[in-house]
């Protein structure tokens, strides 16, 4: 599958700049024949707030979602802390333990309780006590306004309070880099703020974050860098400003009018 | 989609009060409006809306009322009015009713088998020992869960086997060919029902394995036992087995038996159970993994967990048919309830119409009773296992 899996010598170590938390080189990856990441290189610096956009299809998630390896590149490196990670690499678990990731979809586990949710790894990843990991969790739940919710089931909640329930669970693991991969593209409308809102906390506290998102106000308010992609590539790569200013591209124009016409 | 999304938080440029409110307590309690339309109670009401709502139901209320007529006047004679509590055979079938006095004679029999009468407390003591140790975790308000588990499956079935068979303790060894009647059914029953489920649930995930050796056995391992009726592979296990066997090793044939019930049933379980895999959602996976799970943590703590809720109607179904299908073990010399019960109807001291009656309808309520009362534990536990996550 992966023709790259050189291990990691020192000289590689040495040609990397140290202080990219998460680098793409050259990444391709295909479904089927369908060429989806289309030789992507990027690099976040720690405390870094990236915007990914683009038109749905656009490769998008899938660039997020192979920083932990939730899908596999089948070209090129991507280093997260300067170590390589790829499908079979020892320790994969290890680097996945320290990213944060909030989904789309929640993906809270409907079977346990709200602060069982944020224990559970704690305690069988992290091997943290029970009473450490609940005081954590209570902690979390205080920095995302919900700890009042930590004995309900997370089928009891709205989907915003889902997310952001989702959200300190991906903190209590104390992660170096957040992930977001569409936060609030399943929440109600008027359910999108309160998450964003924790959002905006989490970078001002100086968080690394890469967010895939519709929501080009909080893009502008939080983000470093805009990464605008479409058919698999990274077509634009710039700052709020410039992004929204004065796109390059036909096609970050044509993106842009059509997200922000209304 | 990206329109909305943006228009909604573009339209709400400053809803802080009203979102922050949102984060706390769920939405506050509906102010003092009317109340709720007044439901009717009382017998009288009940029996208007149940039974006669209108003339067409009206009409099938009597039907059935006169069905029971019919019916149920001859079923309690049969059953009670005519029924013989003490006596013998003469008495039975003079009275022409139930010969419960035949069961009443052969109660021992058919609890125990064969069991010698003088060491029949040692079944008692296992059966209550087991209520003992699985009671408190079919209640929430127990604590200590986790130990009386371990107990039950750790344990227990070390001092079941010595407690049932002897050897050891002065005890006297009870061969497993005199075991029988209701004890018997146990026995295959609970230990069809606590093997079945581990070997179901390795099957069901060997058979989603990505290693295609694994997947590979474990889906031949079930299709192949699927397909076979149960009679076949106690037979086998039965007759067929000890030719494999190397010279010398023999296993006890109730043992041989237990083994062919929870390998049968093991693959129609793993199928039940694979349909319950199947149900969880993808994001669970990938949540359990992103948090840095390995295979067995994600499979414990957060797939199986969910799984199995999901089929619990699935489980309980092929726990009440593993139930039922220990009556298969007289084909292979063993006599469970029902075995025992016609054994002893044919006696020649007994032998009628009115005990061959009694005797089968003895053995369908024991089943009946075992069965319904695993079917509304198992709705209970549904009940109880419900988080609101798919309401």
């Amino acid at each position: 599958m992966q023709q790259n899996h050189k291990p990691i010598s020192t000289a590689d170590r040495a040609d990397m700049s140290t202080d990219d938390v998460i680098r793409f080189e050259d990444v391709n990856k295909w479904f089927g024949t369908f060429h989806v990441l289309q030789n992507i290189s990027l690099s976040v610096k720690s405390g870094e707030k990236i915007v990914i956009c683009g038109p749905s299809g656009s490769g998008k998630s899938t660039v997020i979602r192979c920083v932990n390896q939730l899908e596999t590149h089948q070209m090129g490196r991507i280093l997260v802390n300067g170590r390589e990670v790829h499908e079979d690499m020892k320790g994969l678990e290890q680097v996945r333990a320290e990213i944060g990731m909030v989904f789309q979809s929640f993906n809270l586990y409907p079977h346990l309780s709200v602060v069982e949710n944020l224990t559970l790894a704690q305690i069988w990843v992290h091997k943290r006590p029970r009473k450490e990991a609940e005081e954590r969790a209570h902690h979390f739940l205080k920095r995302v306004h919900i700890e009042e919710q930590a004995r309900k089931f997370p089928g009891q909640l709205s989907g915003g309070q889902q997310q952001r329930v989702a959200i300190a669970r991906a903190l209590c693991a104390n992660p170096q880099i957040m992930l977001f991969d569409e936060p609030t593209s399943a929440l109600d409308p008027e359910m999108i703020k309160e998450v964003l809102d924790v959002m905006v906390e989490l970078a001002e506290d100086g968080m690394t974050m890469v967010c895939v998102t519709h929501e080009m106000a909080f893009a502008r308010k939080v983000a470093n860098r805009v990464i605008f992609m479409d058919q698999g590539q990274i077509v634009e790569e710039a700052s709020p400003e410039e992004f929204f200013n004065a796109p390059k591209t036909d096609r970050a124009r044509l993106f842009l009018s059509q997200v922000l016409q209304h | 989609m990206t329109d909305r999304m943006l228009s909604a938080t573009a339209d709400h440029p400053d809803a802080n009060a009203v979102i922050r409110e949102r984060a706390g307590i769920l939405p506050p309690a509906p102010a003092q409006g009317r109340l709720p339309p007044r439901t009717h109670s009382g017998p009288v009401d009940w029996i208007h809306r149940n039974l006669f709502p209108d003339w067409r139901q009206g009409l099938l209320t009597i039907v059935v009322l006169y069905l029971l007529y019919l019916s149920m006047p001859g079923l309690y004679n049969w059953a009670i009015g005519n029924a013989t509590w003490v006596g013998d055979r003469a008495d039975c079938v003079a009275n022409g009713g139930a010969c419960w006095a035949f069961v009443n004679a052969r109660w021992g029999q058919f609890m125990y088998g064969f069991y010698p009468v003088a060491e029949r407390w040692r079944v008692d003591l296992t059966f209550a020992l087991l209520i003992v140790s699985v009671a408190p975790m079919l209640f929430p308000a127990i604590p200590g869960k986790r130990w009386f588990l371990a107990f039950s499956l750790l344990v227990y079935p070390v001092i079941a086997f010595f407690l049932l068979y002897g050897g050891v303790l002065g005890l006297p060894v009870v061969e497993t060919a005199r075991w029988g009647g209701f004890m018997l059914t146990l026995v295959v029953a609970i230990s069809g029902m606590v093997g079945s489920l581990p070997l179901g649930i390795l099957l069901a995930l060997g058979r989603r394995s990505k290693m295609t050796v694994i997947r590979l056995f474990c889906t031949t391992f079930i299709e192949l036992f699927r397909a076979v009726p149960l009679i076949t592979v106690l037979f086998m296990a039965s007759v067929m087995l000890p030719l494999f066997m190397p010279q010398g090793f023999t296993l006890d044939k109730l043992l041989r038996a237990l083994i062919g019930v929870a390998l049968f049933n093991g693959a129609l379980m793993a199928e039940v159970i694979r349909g319950g895999l199947q149900a969880i959602p993808r994001g669970q996976y990938e949540a359990a993994t992103a948090a840095g799970m390995g295979y067995w943590r994600m499979m414990i703590f957060v797939i199986l967990p969910q799984a199995l809720r999901i089929v619990i109607p699935g489980i309980v179904n092929t726990y009440v048919a593993i139930i039922k299908d220990t009556t298969l073990v007289l084909i292979i010399g063993l006599f469970d309830l029902l075995g025992i019960v016609q054994a002893g109807i044919a006696d020649s001291n007994w032998l009628s119409a009115s005990v061959t009656k009694t005797g089968y309808v003895f053995a369908g309520m024991g089943f009946w009773v075992l069965c319904f009362g695993l079917s509304r534990y198992s709705m209970y536990l549904e009940r109880r296992l419900n988080t609101g996550h798919n309401t």
